[in-house]
């Protein structure tokens, strides 16, 4: 199974009966369906008019990544950072700063961009907006910069799709794992041997409040609160790594990072130059549960998806956190108006469905009647509404206890949840959760139990039909319902004052509050971004549309 | 060497005196009393096979597993052997002489109660002020209390509805978080201190006590209630530094938003 064959109508609900989703179950009505997408469109449009018509100090720094400029100074500041902060305060940043640098190294006699960072950083430079023929210049020089940089992405993507062609891509489910010591060479060994027993995609945890660093940290690093930091040298080591192993197992082993936080450009552009296949990408994370500026993110966000279209990367969305804050029951339909407008927002990014690992999670409590008949309900409905999408399934949390035994059996009606409603990535529970990192005998139970799972299922799914205005499907439309509601609401008083109000997980978010306001910058008429205008301007799927392998079809058009 | 519990009873040292604890040597309960049956489940880092679980049962004799028996060996790759082992425990507890232990002098709350208590109490939500101090810039102390995203399992002081948190991030000078607690007519401070060079977090937090002990002489205004936490105080008192608690490292959000119910709303916690 190389692909997913389930093509989506303009409704959005499948039409096809023969793919691994198999046909809609739940009688969903089709214009209900369409008019939640439509709304979530209309919600998203003042957002993406916000993103188009300002900037950040990190999506400028990513521009600069592209351009290639790596390192840091002595003081650990990477070049990237310490250039921009010369420009902002020079010239400030609402022109952007290819105009700026690039004129600057025109004139010399900086022999690279590392050089005139670090000549900027000592005062040494002066930088001007330039006009005329001097503008021509500086944009042309830009633009062969950033020309240059989305080449290596284009040719890491190439480059998956061979391996993937090569060593062969693992049928889904795919089994998802995490690791995380905090030391990227005690990381490695411990994923090829996650691999090695299963998994399909090792995502690598951050360092606790790497989020909220308004830079990202250089070179291979050793030590890290819970997790590990993502920098480009631990990417392209872990890369490698699962490179070796991917040969060794005959599957291609799939890695995720996050790009949540102040530096999602930047990390997504990292993510792109070295490879990386996932990464997470959630629309409102970082607003909701780092307590960063919504304008922010927003604007970060959408060029950090352009880049992950460009890059063949599927992103993984955040809705399972919701539910973790509110009620699962009760904040179902947040999930589903979450998605929505992750998918609105990807989609006019120039991601594909297939690259749409939206997220949602097992956590009702399983002391309430029915609560897996609900889960069952809620997960039906959420492969039925994005029928394309490499839905990621996350396990339950909240209501695991320091009872393992109880905890083990949680976890295998997770997993049967999973295989029932046709899930495609699974995030394997553990029944330590929230005792301590999974220990090596952990996962291994948690493999067996899924591989149980799966064995003894089989195509399960195929004879999972709920009945017609039974509990499962009345609940999925309830919920659908509920969802357009919301979206009414939120297009009524805009997703700012929605956020503001606490309406996601249950956190209120004012759009002036929370951190990396003072990065954000509206742009000016002559605003130049190289990066932007070549990601705007070409279909990021082009060079890989013939390709059989890896989330790059799409088929779906992005609704008006 | 095998005790039996009839003979530990009549002669142990820590024998209770009185006599109707006599019974209070206990082993575990398998399904019979006395029978001293437990489970243990571990891993060693072996291959698989007869030389394993010869290794995995003298690990359970030694610790004091008599008899034992591995009821479940599996290979976990190459490398690894995984065992669950049942066996009969010799130790004997003498429950007359386990303390009641003192637990916090609080009860913990769920974050509904908190949301009541004060809800009930104040009439309006309690102000949180939270900073990390001087050139410190490791904020993971201070956002696993405050941030939603919270810390092992519960959610930060943010997500409690009748809590209003400001979390002013790191290296905030002690002027500028007098000055913001007072604007914000703040309940409670809560500093983190997490680099300890030169014991900059002792200094720190006293320099912080100070100021606020400054900004509120005894008889005027409120003075919010000090909270310190970090890896590295457990060598301290409160009252060295001039600061109302400490917590030190493992703290969670309900702990904290529990103790705050405690000490600004007396008689508020639900017992």
């Amino acid at each position: 199974m190389k692909d997913v064959k389930g093509v989506a109508g303009a409704n959005g609900i499948s039409d096809t009966t023969d793919g691994p989703i198999g046909p809609p179950k739940l009688d969903l009505d089709p214009a209900v369906v369409r008019k939640a997408r439509l709304l979530a469109a209309r919600a998203a449009d003042p957002i993406i008019e916000l993103a188009r018509t300002h900037t950040t100090v990190s999506v400028e720094r990513a521009l600069l990544r592209l351009a290639g400029l790596s390192g840091a100074d002595g003081e650990g500041i990477p070049w990237v950072n310490r250039l921009t902060d010369a420009v902002a305060g020079q010239v400030g940043l609402e022109h952007g700063v290819a105009l700026p640098v690039w004129d600057a190294l025109l004139a010399g006699p900086h022999r690279d961009l590392a050089a005139l960072a670090a000549a900027a950083t000592r005062g040494e430079v002066r930088f001007q907006i330039p006009a005329g023929g001097a503008a021509t210049a500086a944009e042309r020089a830009a633009r062969a910069a950033a020309r240059a940089g989305i080449a290596r992405i284009d040719a890491r993507r190439a480059e998956r799709d061979r391996l993937l062609g090569e060593v062969g891509d693992p049928p889904q489910p795919w089994i998802y794992l995490i690791v995380a010591t905090g030391d990227i060479y005690e990381d490695i060994p411990q994923a090829q041997a996650a691999a090695r027993e299963g998994a399909d995609i090792i995502a690598v945890i951050r360092s606790t409040g790497q989020s909220l660093l308004d830079y990202v940290p250089e070179g291979p690093t050793r030590e890290g609160y819970a997790g590990t930091y993502a920098t480009q040298d631990n990417f392209r080591l872990m890369r490698a790594a699962l490179d070796e192993v991917s040969r060794e197992l005959g599957r291609y082993v799939r890695l995720t990072n996050y790009a949540s936080g102040l530096c999602m450009p930047e990390i997504a552009t990292l993510a792109g130059l070295e490879r990386l296949d996932m990464m997470l990408n959630d629309c409102m994370y970082g607003i909701i549960f780092r307590d960063i500026n919504p304008r922010r993110t927003f604007i970060d966000q959408r060029f950090s998806r352009q880049i992950h279209a460009r890059a063949g990367i599927t992103i993984n969305t955040g809705e399972d956190n919701y539910l973790t804050t509110a009620d699962a029951v009760d904040a179902a339909h947040t999930v589903v108006v979450s998605q929505l407008l992750n998918e609105r927002f990807a989609r006019e990014a120039g991601l594909a469905d297939r690259q749409l690992g939206l997220g949602h999670a097992f956590e009702i409590n399983p002391a309430i009647p029915d609560s897996f008949r609900l889960e069952l309900a809620h997960a039906q409905l959420v492969r039925e509404l994005f029928p394309a999408a490499p839905l990621k399934y996350m396990p339950p949390t909240k209501h695991m206890t320091g009872n393992i035994f109880a905890g083990y059996l949680l976890d295998a009606f997770f997993n049967l949840a999973g295989v029932m409603t046709g899930q495609s990535i699974i995030l394997i529970g553990m029944m330590t959760e929230g005792i301590h990192t999974p220990w090596l005998s952990d996962r291994d139970l948690a493999l067996e139990n899924v591989r149980y799972v799966r064995d003894a299922c089989g195509r399960l799914a195929e004879d999972f039909v709920p009945r017609p205005g039974g509990l499962i499907a009345e609940r999925a439309r309830r919920v659908l319902a509920e969802s357009v509601e919301l979206l009414e609401r939120i297009c009524d008083e805009s997703l700012l004052t929605a956020i503001a109000a606490g309406t996601f997980g249950v956190t209120r978010r004012p759009p002036d509050g929370g951190k990396g306001l003072s990065g954000v910058v509206r742009r000016a008429d002559g605003y130049v971004n190289p990066a932007i205008d070549i990601l705007e301007s070409e279909d990021p799927h082009a060079a890989h549309a013939g390709g059989d392998h890896g989330p790059t079809g799409h088929t779906e058009e992005v609704p008006a | 060497m095998t005790t039996d519990t009839d003979t530990r009873v009549a002669t142990g040292p820590a024998a209770p005196a009185e006599p109707a604890a006599a019974g209070q040597i206990i082993r575990p309960y398998g399904d019979t009393t006395g029978d001293g049956m437990v489970q243990l489940s571990f891993s060693l880092p072996v291959p698989a096979g007869k030389r394993a679980e010869a290794a995995a049962l003298s690990l359970a004799g030694q610790m004091g597993l008599d008899p034992a028996s591995v009821v479940h060996a599996k290979a976990i790759g190459p490398d690894f052997t995984f065992f669950i082992v049942y066996g009969r425990a010799n130790h004997l507890i003498d429950y007359g002489s386990i303390p009641v232990p003192a637990g916090r002098e609080y009860p913990l709350l769920t974050a509904k109660e908190v949301n009541l208590a004060i809800r009930t109490a104040l009439n309006r939500r309690l102000v949180v002020v939270g900073a990390c101090i001087g050139t410190d810039a490791h904020t993971v102390g201070i956002d696993a209390i405050l941030n939603v995203k919270g810390f092992a399992g519960e959610k930060g002081l943010e997500y409690y509805r009748e809590i209003q948190v400001v979390n002013m991030g790191a290296q905030v000078d002690v002027d500028e978080l007098v000055a913001r607690a007072t604007a914000e007519n703040a309940d409670a401070v809560l500093v983190s201190q997490v680099v300890t060079q030169r014991n900059a977090h002792l200094h720190n937090a006293k320099q912080m006590a100070a100021a606020f002990h400054d900004a509120h002489p005894a008889g005027s205004a409120r003075r919010p209630l000090l909270v310190v936490g970090g890896p590295r105080f457990d060598t301290v008192r409160p009252e060295d530094l001039g600061v109302d608690r400490i917590f030190g490292r493992g703290t969670t959000p309900a702990e904290v938003a529990s103790y705050l119910v405690h000490a600004l709303l007396p008689g508020r916690s639900p017992q």
